[in-house]
């Protein structure tokens, strides 16, 4: 059984108009079927929110969304975050230079989740960055470069080092 | 970890799911999926027809009526969250909501699908137990009212009819100037609660307490209504001792054991939450209705 | 080897190579890789702990559209050598070999072992298929419990076995028995270590892919061990090394059990040899919670023989690992327990007996600590027994113990697995210890303590000392080749996993060759690149590929200056590299005569037909390396854990964390750091959350991440690093390794803590991790023995 749908969806600015199978997450749409496997998948059940992306500008676990769910929306990925090729986000400059990656698998769900919380919160403590992203497994870090990493780019923000998204 | 094959619906209006679920052999809703995606990954569930309530107009609102608060049964968690007719009408609700889950759960989770699902330690239905709230389904033969004392029917399992879709819940107000507190022990940040417990205590100009709730989640195939500790509260001036007393009452709802705790950890949590609880109720009563949220304080 | 080890990048927080690939989503890890015509596998898996396969019925798995192939053991055997994965480290001790089946034959012994295979056009397909592959099991009972599979009766791991015992050594020395019966004082305790999982963010995974055009078998794969899993291949398949590339791709993390070589690895190899199609198989969190390797469940029985000063006098006792089903790796776990069991100590008489338990479980190996978290918790927390006993401060009693820095090397009268002998090479571990106590406030503490008491808080500080052997030998390979380009390219037989290796060798390659860090590229883990390659694991990397790349980059600086002197008609000595080009010191820039570029030297050296090279040297501009390093460079540390127990829910709130460590000369600070606080996370996980649960049948009860608890941002709390730099010896960098440090001290430390909050209750943890309903439960005993 392979039942189809079409949808309609804008990922980073870009719209597709694809047909998927009703079954497929939001994740395995990202990854497999446009080819942005920034989106990472490191549980599936909904708990280490390596998947998250933000949909209409709220971030979600992409492996609790069916794709057809998503029909109608705009989605920003990791891969969507950058201003350019050549320039990064000031979030993620700020985690390049507080080392808050080490492997790097858990990093485009930090990302997405951060960008939110800078959004909603311009000038959050540490508690409130711990918070955002308790829903976010990191192995490698002890989160601790993660959290320095958004506390400084809370800051740079503020300087009017870009916008948060 | 791929969900099985399944045919989607997705309809625009309650009575379209109704016949769909009426019409439909295995067939399974979803609201925000924060529960039942996870079970299809894992196959645990294998419907053969999934109806999404996401594109059906008019579930998702909050309102202050004469009854109380009333909640669209799609209202996202986030939105109650943010809600300052849920800080304002249900107190009990505003702080339990950040112990749900994360940001991105909150984002998607709905109060219907938490109702739904459930998981007798999630917050919501404990909350609803707390304040007797009232459930609104919708069948082929109509909309009824389920009161809460009636909706919990087994283990992750209520009382809705396999063809009934939740519509809206009311949550009852409690008077002005009464006091809540909602406090659980979870092992992380976000974690489903082991043990919760809900106090909500009114109190007359004399100082003594004149209507009480206690509620302990995470004990049993539902939240409980400990009618004991209520009892012997009511007349009462809200002392430590008093609610101390008030609380031991808590100690022998039937527990269940599981991998995160033995039942007697859970019965013992029972107590010690619920006195934290009414502590937390009662200097709220003290406070007066100009300090309706101290916020957590976990 | 007198070339500079720091100046230009090396010791700087250079910002690492790695991140702008990771942080635009546009690195590719394993399951990234899609190749035209591209299969995936599931995996048909044992749901039980013991069974006897009986049959297996695969006729409406292949009747699904999109299926492909569905593969037993049988099906695979044309294309194998053998079935068997024969990879366990050589003892003279084991009893028993216990190889893994690429597949299982006729009996499973754990769940989640493999026994058959969908290849299918996706996964979704593939596992609705899987689940229909009707397996006929006769269940058999079933030993769980490392101590009771040795017991009398006990079921066998294996049907037929002679009883579960894999292996047995003793390791010591001194003469014990007369060490405790003179000492002034002999305390007992039993300990319990219990298993956890490695859980990278990513899972594992492969992908192979056969060139019919060049006969060429490549195995993208997720492994810390390329080389390793080859000679597997070679060995199994039959096929030779020019006919088998194995390619690391960004992998998401490690933390040891991606150094094994899994049965899945080669089904899918010889699936996308059967099929001719690429194979693509991923690991999903439950799968990994089942059929990766785990680590850490031990019981020891030890005795402390302390003389009336409370200076140790004798440890003796004995251990009972568990080893899973199969033999994955080696004995080599308990092998690091008992060896590392005194630890930072001076220890004059010592024996352990070591068990080692076949179990109806997931194989064990190592996972980031490699059995030393363990004998680290056992040695504190015996030390905290002498403490309480004889009415010493815990620290005094550990400074009466410790070996001074003066007595480094300090060798010790143990033998490590290959027969070395062990020497404690440099640091000073009071000093350690001072610092991180300083730094904790050790001195204030019974002060806070007893305020917080009197406002009914229960807090507790406790401590933890450690050794740890890194960069274990004999080697690592680097290739350091500067191209026509002028690029300097590094290749290397170690894996990258996360903890910037990349960075950590072009730091050390451009020291020698210009300084610019960005003018390097490195390739890790391919086995294409390097013939030679041992990979990544046991805290190895800085100190053997960093060795080796240290020596490859000086060889070809070298001879990129006598090169550069002849073409430039000047001495070398006069010659510096800046960047990518030589000039003469003091007149840096390009000036013509009187500089050259890297790559303008690599192509005189890549030679003219009939013309001379410059420079008198051997043709090319590159250096291979395996600098030989035998023995273990031992880095070492201090924690200092502060915690506020909640008496009434028994929760752990870690209020502070200081970890005070050594190791050697730091190449890059910010990795340091990261490294000891991810370990310091997983530490924790180990002391306070991490319960791999299994049922008495075998059955494993934590399968996803909302039951097995790894630590969140919320729980970790921030930790304070102090760093001493004690060069080692024992390599021209002075560096040790710093992978596992931040794991070893922890639950001995936090522990401590615990018992420290708890005093007033007599409450003496003896297990880890510790939960809260433990914790009440120990408290409700004091208060009635009170």
């Amino acid at each position: 059984m392979s039942e189809k749908r079409k949808l309609s969806v804008a990922v980073n600015g870009t719209s597709y108009d694809e047909d998927v199978e009703v079954r497929l997450t939001l994740a395995d749409f990202l990854r497999h079927q446009l080819g942005l496997t920034g989106t990472h998948l490191g549980c599936e059940h909904g708990v280490c929110g390596a998947c998250t992306v933000l949909v209409d500008g709220l971030s979600v676990r992409g492996c609790l969304m069916l794709a057809v769910q998503a029909d109608g929306t705009e989605i920003t990925t990791v891969e969507g975050i950058a201003p350019s090729a050549t320039e990064l986000h000031p979030l993620q400059q700020a985690f390049h230079d507080n080392h808050g990656l080490h492997c790097g698998f858990c990093t485009p769900g930090m990302l997405t989740t951060l960008l939110e919380l800078l959004r909603d919160n311009p000038s959050p403590t540490e508690t409130e960055v711990r918070e955002a992203i308790s829903g976010n497994l990191c192995r490698c870090t002890g989160y601790q470069g993660i959290v320095d990493a958004a506390l400084d780019a809370a800051e740079r923000l503020k300087d009017g080092g870009g916008d948060s998204r | 970890m791929k969900p099985p094959p399944f045919s989607y619906h997705d309809p625009g209006t309650v009575t379209e799911a109704v016949q769909l679920l009426a019409s439909l052999d295995n067939a399974k809703l979803l609201a925000g999926g924060q529960s039942l995606m996870p079970m299809l990954n894992m196959r645990y569930a294998q419907p053969d027809h999934v109806i999404d309530l996401n594109r059906v107009e008019g579930l998702s609102y909050i309102r202050e009526d004469a009854g109380g608060l009333e909640i669209g049964a799609m209202t996202r968690q986030r939105d109650l969250e943010f809600s300052e007719d849920v800080k304002r009408l249900c107190p009990l609700l505003a702080e339990a909501m950040p112990l749900i889950g994360h940001r991105q759960t909150r984002n998607r989770g709905t109060i219907g699908g938490s109702l739904s699902h459930f998981d007798a330690s999630a917050e919501i239905p404990t909350v609803c137990t707390a304040v007797d709230a009232i459930v609104r389904v919708e069948g082929p033969n109509g909309e009824r009212e389920i009161p809460f004392k009636d909706f919990p029917a087994g283990y992750l399992t209520t009382s809705m009819a396999l063809d009934e879709v939740l519509k809206s819940v009311r949550l009852p107000p409690w008077a002005a100037g009464h006091g809540h507190g909602f406090e659980e022990f979870a092992r992380r940040h976000g974690d489903f609660a082991i043990v919760s417990a809900a106090a909500l205590i009114e109190a007359g100009t004399d100082g003594a307490i004149t209507r009480v709730s206690v509620t302990i989640g995470g004990i049993g195939p539902a939240p409980f209504r400990v009618a004991a500790a209520e009892a012997a509260l009511v007349g009462q001036a809200g002392s430590a001792a008093a609610l101390a007393a008030a609380a031991e009452h808590c100690r022998d709802i039937d527990a269940h054991d599981d991998i995160h705790a033995p039942a007697s950890y859970r019965q013992h949590l029972a107590v010690v939450l619920a006195r934290r609880a009414l502590e937390k109720a009662w200097t709220r009563v003290e406070a007066g209705p100009g300090e309706p949220n101290m916020g957590p304080t976990t | 080897m007198n070339w500079p080890v720091k100046g230009k990048v090396m010791g700087k927080p250079i910002k690492r190579l790695e991140d702008p690939e990771l942080l635009r989503g546009e690195a590719r890890f394993i399951d990234d890789i899609s190749l035209p015509g591209m299969l995936e596998a599931a995996f048909v898996r044992s749901p039980h702990a013991h069974a006897e396969i009986r049959g297996i019925d695969a006729t409406a798995a292949k009747a699904i559209p999109g299926v492909h192939a569905v593969l037993a053991l049988d099906d695979l055997m044309p294309y194998l050598e053998t079935e068997f994965l024969v990879v366990g480290l050589p003892s003279p001790s084991y009893k028993q070999d216990r190889n893994r089946s690429a597949l299982a034959g006729g009996e499973v012994t754990h769940v989640g072992e493999p026994v058959a295979v969908v290849i299918a056009d996706d996964r979704y397909i593939a596992e609705d298929a899987a689940q229909l592959v009707f397996i006929d099991y006769d269940i058999l009972p079933a030993a769980a419990d490392c101590r009771e599979a040795l017991a009398d009766g006990a079921p066998p791991v294996h049907k037929g076995a002679d009883g579960n015992l894999l292996a047995e050594f003793n390791m010591g020395y001194g003469e014990v028995d007369a060490a405790f019966s003179g000492a002034a004082h002999i305390f007992q305790d039993s300990f319990r270590l219990h298993r956890g999982g490695s859980h990278s963010i990513e899972c594992r995974g492969c992908v192979g892919f056969h060139d019919r055009a060049t006969d060429e078998l490549t195995l993208w794969v997720s492994s810390q061990m390329p080389h390793s899993a080859l000679r597997v291949l070679v060995d199994m398949l039959g096929r030779d090394e020019n006919q088998i590339r194995v390619v690391t791709p960004d992998i998401g993390g490690g933390f040891g059990p991606k150094l094994v070589v899994y049965q899945e690895d080669v089904v899918v190899s010889v699936a996308a040899l059967m099929l001719g199609r690429p194979v693509k198989w991923i690991e999903d969190r439950r799968e990994h919670f089942i059929s990766t390797t785990q680590e850490r469940d031990q019981y020891w029985e030890v005795e402390i023989a302390t003389d009336d000063q409370a200076r140790i006098l004798g440890l003796r006792g004995s251990i009972i690992h568990d080893h899973g089903a199969y033999t994955a790796r080696g004995i080599n776990l308990p092998q690091n327990s008992a060896e590392s069991l005194p630890g930072p100590y001076e220890v004059p008489a010592y024996r352990m007996n070591t068990k080692l338990a076949l179990t109806n479980k997931v194989p064990v190996t190592p996972v980031r600590g490699a059995g030393h978290p363990q004998a680290a918790f056992v040695i504190e927390r015996l030390l905290d027994r002498v403490a309480q006993e004889l009415g010493l401060d815990r620290v005094e009693v550990r400074n009466r113990n410790l070996i001074p820095a003066e007595a480094m090397p300090y060798t010790r009268p143990l033998k490590t697995r290959g027969g070395l002998a062990v020497v404690l090479d440099s640091g000073d571990f009071p000093g350690l210890q001072n610092d991180a106590l300083a730094r904790a406030g050790w001195k204030d503490f019974a002060a806070r303590q007893e305020a917080a008491r009197n406002e009914g808080r229960y807090i507790g500080i406790g401590l933890a000392n450690f050794v740890k052997g890194t960069g274990r030998g004999p080697f690592e390979v680097v290739t350091v080749r500067v191209g026509t380009s002028g690029k300097v390219h590094v290749y290397t037989g170690g894996t990258a996993i996360g903890q910037g290796t990349r960075t950590m060798l072009a730091q050390i390659v451009a020291e020698q060759l210009g300084g610019d860090v960005n003018n390097i590229t490195v390739t890790t883990g391919d086995t294409a690149a390097t013939a030679l390659g041992i990979g990544t694991s046991n805290s190895r990397l800085a100190v053997t590929a960093g060795t080796s790349a240290h020596v490859a980059a000086g060889n070809v600086r070298e001879k990129v200056l006598k090169v550069a002197a002849s073409m430039l008609e000047c001495p070398a000595q006069d010659l510096e590299i800046e960047g990518d080009e030589i000039h003469v010191m003091d007149q840096p820039g390009r000036i013509a005569n009187v500089s050259v570029k890297l790559g303008e030297v690599a192509h005189a050296m890549a030679g003219t037909p009939g013309y001379v090279l410059p420079g008198g040297v051997g043709p090319g501009l590159e250096a291979t390396e395996h600098v030989l390093l035998d023995s273990k460079a031992f880095a070492c540390g201090t924690a200092v854990v502060e915690v506020e127990v909640d008496i009434e829910t028994g929760g752990v709130k870690i209020l502070n964390y200081v970890i005070a460590h050594d190791c050697g000369n730091i190449i890059n600070p910010l990795l340091v750091d990261g490294q000891v606080l991810g370990g310091t996370a997983h530490g924790i996980g180990n002391a306070l959350y991490e319960w791999m649960a299994y049922d008495d049948n075998g059955q494993p009860l934590t399968t996803n991440l909302a039951d097995y608890l790894l630590v969140g941002a919320v729980e970790m709390p921030r930790v304070e690093l102090i760093h001493q730099e004690s060069p080692s010896p024992l390599n021209p960098l002075g560096v040790k390794g710093v992978g596992e440090c931040g794991v070893v001290p922890a639950s001995g430390a936090i522990i401590s803590a615990i018992d420290d909050a708890l005093a007033p209750f007599g409450v003496h943890i003896t297990q880890a991790p510790i939960s809260p309903p433990d914790i009440v439960a120990l408290i409700e005993q004091g208060r009635q023995r009170l």
